[in-house]
């Protein structure tokens, strides 16, 4: 299958991630929004390690020595720093919660004080 | 020529170090004898000197290599030869009894501005000193700026009168205005010859190299150093405004010495200007209109300093006209006599104002000969030799110039004779007003008439004899032969003048301008041997208003440059570069409170931006890749 489906679909998921975060003011949603980002990449990744090992091995064979898991590794990575940050994030909505009884983003512009 | 010479200046500065640093803990008497003990001493050994060039013993005397650059070397050297033995003598031997006079006449001060004056007094014969010692025109210029800077502080010495602070401004600035040719000469004797030390200068080979050109620029230039220090048109106007310091300070540095800087310099470079014919003319010229200029003016004018103060203007007149006709050693002779009777004249000037209480006008004075007889005597004396009567020291300098003016130049002669005639006449009406009629002041000044303490008198006697005695050093020819020992003493430096006028033409000559002066004296006797109010018409009034130069040079040159600098200071200053730093400083709070408004906050509105960011980076590197 060409790379290039694998490219769109990233590309469709990115810009909904972005224009998820740029228009939601629901911290939950503008938090998934981030997941989907992170996924498209991960997308990305996966595909461009596989047609880069197949491009490879299909000039020089003897030169491949791996068959592209290192962009696969490279997923785990971001997997688990996602749900570390997953559960961080999470962790200061439940308090932003708490604290004014909303998730709206809106609210958080104390920053500029 | 041992390095003995370098006390001669060094015992003044030591003095002035003194009284300088310690002005604070010494009694008045201390500041007093250290300041008059220095120029004593000086005095002593400017008479060893003396006697050793009298002896043939001249010389150089090198003390460090003071600048040195490329090939140029200034050593920082003393040369003394016989007109500078002259002058050490003048300096140091009227500067010494006017310091004795200064103790009697600053009485009054307080402690600490007593030894302030001093210790100015004493480092304005330092400077002298050094003008006249130096090797070469640097050490000249060094003393020529050191007297300058002396006279500023003396005139400026009452320093909380706002109007003695602008004639001490005005003096400091006109001498600048002079010190600058004399800067600019140096600076051409540097690029042509690369040297200023006098023996090089005036060499053979030295001469050879220079154009006709140059020479004519470097006297111009010198002569207009000349013109500032020693008071001549256009730059004579801070002298009689310099009358505001002490009348000691009047005496010294206003009569005899610092004001005679001018002819010590064109008579020490008069091999360069006996070679330069249109600096010739142009300083007889301007010597002969200062003469008559400044004598018209002392006719009209009331302040006993003031009258003093052109009489001294006018005098410097008559020695610039001696050296435009190339009678140099006739200048230096009157530089001699006239320092001898003018500081004998402020001095005896300044015994009348102590005795009056600070009074100058003359026309509150009178009748003072019969109650200071010694002060009558010798200011009497003064005058006789400043109208130059015979068997007075000034009839013999007079005399020297009035013939080589005769000489060369009958139109100038002319109007020299006239000035002689106006001189008598303006210092015997000063004497006359002082001295005889009846007493015009108030009751409780009469009252306090008195003759002054010794420390006063003494120096005025001694500078009544020298007054005399001065003119016998050059007794002119037809009266005894080789009577000018005066030019035979000079010879080595100015070459020998021998008059082409015949005995009898001379003999006329003398007894003219001997009856001319008998008539004034008889005339100004009948005019003022009696005071009456006088009223003045149009012309008395352009006179006793100063020909309204100072009005003059207010106008053309004071006024323009004050609009200027308030032009610059309003227009330049305040709409131009304040409007360009304000400006500054005004965009950058602008753009800063703008670009604060980015800062709203709101998470979205960041990240927006950041985005935007992304996407303009990468389509930037897009584009800009190809």
């Amino acid at each position: 299958m060409p790379v290039n489906y694998y490219i769109f679909v990233a590309l469709a998921l990115f810009s909904i991630g972005v224009v998820g975060v740029l228009t939601r003011r629901n911290a939950i949603i503008v938090f998934m929004c981030i997941e989907i980002m992170l996924n498209a990449v991960n997308l990305l990744l996966v595909a461009f390690s596989k047609m880069h090992a197949a491009v490879y091995a299909a000039a020089a064979p003897a030169t491949v020595t791996g068959t592209g898991i290192d962009g696969q590794l490279f997923v785990f990575f971001i997997m688990v720093v996602a749900a570390a940050e997953v559960s961080v994030g999470l962790a200061i909505i439940v308090m932003m919660y708490r604290n004014i009884h909303s998730v709206d983003i809106n609210f958080l512009n104390r920053l500029k004080h | 020529m041992s390095k003995i010479v370098a006390l001669v200046p060094l015992l003044p500065l030591l003095g002035f170090l003194i009284n300088g640093l310690l002005r604070k803990q010494l009694s008045k008497t201390a500041a007093g004898i250290i300041g008059s003990g220095t120029v004593l001493g000086a005095f002593i050994i400017s008479v060893l000197l003396f006697i050793d060039v009298r002896n043939g013993k001249t010389g150089v005397v090198e003390f460090f290599p003071f600048i040195s650059f490329d090939t140029v070397k200034i050593p920082f050297a003393f040369l003394v030869d016989q007109l500078t033995a002259i002058y050490l003598l003048i300096i140091t031997g009227v500067g010494f009894l006017i310091h004795v006079y200064s103790t009697a006449y600053m009485h009054d001060e307080e402690a600490p501005h007593f030894a302030r004056y001093f210790a100015y007094l004493n480092l304005f014969v330092f400077s002298m000193l050094l003008l006249v010692l130096g090797a070469n025109y640097v050490i000249m210029f060094i003393g020529w700026e050191g007297v300058g800077l002396c006279s500023y502080l003396l005139i400026g010495y009452w320093f909380k009168n706002p109007q003695y602070n602008n004639a001490a401004k005005k003096a400091f600035v006109m001498n600048r205005i002079g010190d600058l040719g004399f800067l600019l000469a140096v600076f051409w004797l540097l690029a042509k010859l690369s040297t200023v030390t006098y023996g090089e200068v005036f060499s053979a080979d030295a001469i050879k190299a220079l154009s006709q050109t140059d020479i004519t620029i470097i006297t111009l230039l010198f002569f207009v150093a000349a013109t500032g220090k020693s008071a001549q048109i256009p730059l004579y106007t801070w002298l009689p405004d310099a009358m505001a310091g002490p009348t000691p300070v009047s005496a010294l540095i206003h009569a005899a010495t610092m004001v005679t800087a001018g002819i010590y310099l064109v008579a020490r470079t008069n091999i360069l200007f006996s070679m330069a014919e249109t600096t010739q003319h142009v300083i007889a010229w301007i010597g002969v209109a200062t003469a008559l200029l400044a004598a018209t003016i002392a006719v009209k004018q009331n302040d006993i300093k003031k009258v003093l103060a052109y009489s001294t203007v006018s005098q410097l007149g008559y020695m610039f006209l001696a050296l435009g006709m190339g009678a140099y050693t006739a200048a230096v002779f009157h530089v001699m006599t006239h320092a001898f009777f003018k500081a004998l004249l402020f001095l005896g000037s300044g015994s009348v104002i102590h005795a009056m209480g600070g009074e100058q006008d003359i026309r509150k004075m009178g009748g003072l000969a019969k109650h200071m007889k010694i002060t009558y005597f010798t200011f009497l004396i003064g005058c006789l030799a400043i109208a130059g009567v015979p068997m007075f020291s000034g009839f013999f300098s007079k005399d020297a110039i009035l013939l080589s003016a005769y000489e060369h130049n009958k139109i100038i002669w002319g109007i020299a004779l006239l000035v002689a005639a106006l001189t008598t006449f303006y210092m015997f009406r000063l004497l006359f007003l002082t001295f005889k009629g009846s007493f015009r002041g108030t009751e409780e000044q009469q009252h306090h008439l008195h003759e002054s303490p010794r420390a006063m008198t003494i120096p005025l006697i001694i500078l009544g004899v020298l007054s005399i005695v001065g003119g016998y050093i050059s007794v002119p020819e037809v009266f005894v032969a080789g009577g000018d020992k005066l030019g035979q003493f000079l010879a080595p430096i100015i070459p020998l003048h021998t008059h082409a006028v015949s005995h009898m033409e001379e003999y006329a000559l003398m007894g003219g301008t001997t009856l001319l002066v008998a008539i004034v004296i008889v005339f100004a006797w009948n005019k003022y041997k009696t005071y009456k109010e006088e009223t003045n018409g149009a012309f008395g009034n352009l006179l006793e208003n100063k020909w309204y130069v100072d009005e003059l040079y207010n106008t053309i040159i004071v006024k323009p440059i004050n609009w200027l600098a308030g032009f610059i200071e309003n227009v330049l200053e305040r709409s131009g570069i304040d409007a360009i730093v304000n400006g500054v400083g005004r965009a950058v709070q602008y753009s800063s409170r703008q670009l604060r408004l980015l800062q709203s906050g709101q998470v979205g509105s960041y990240v927006l931006l950041m985005i935007a960011g992304m996407v303009l980076l990468f389509v930037l590197q897009f584009f800009l890749k190809k």
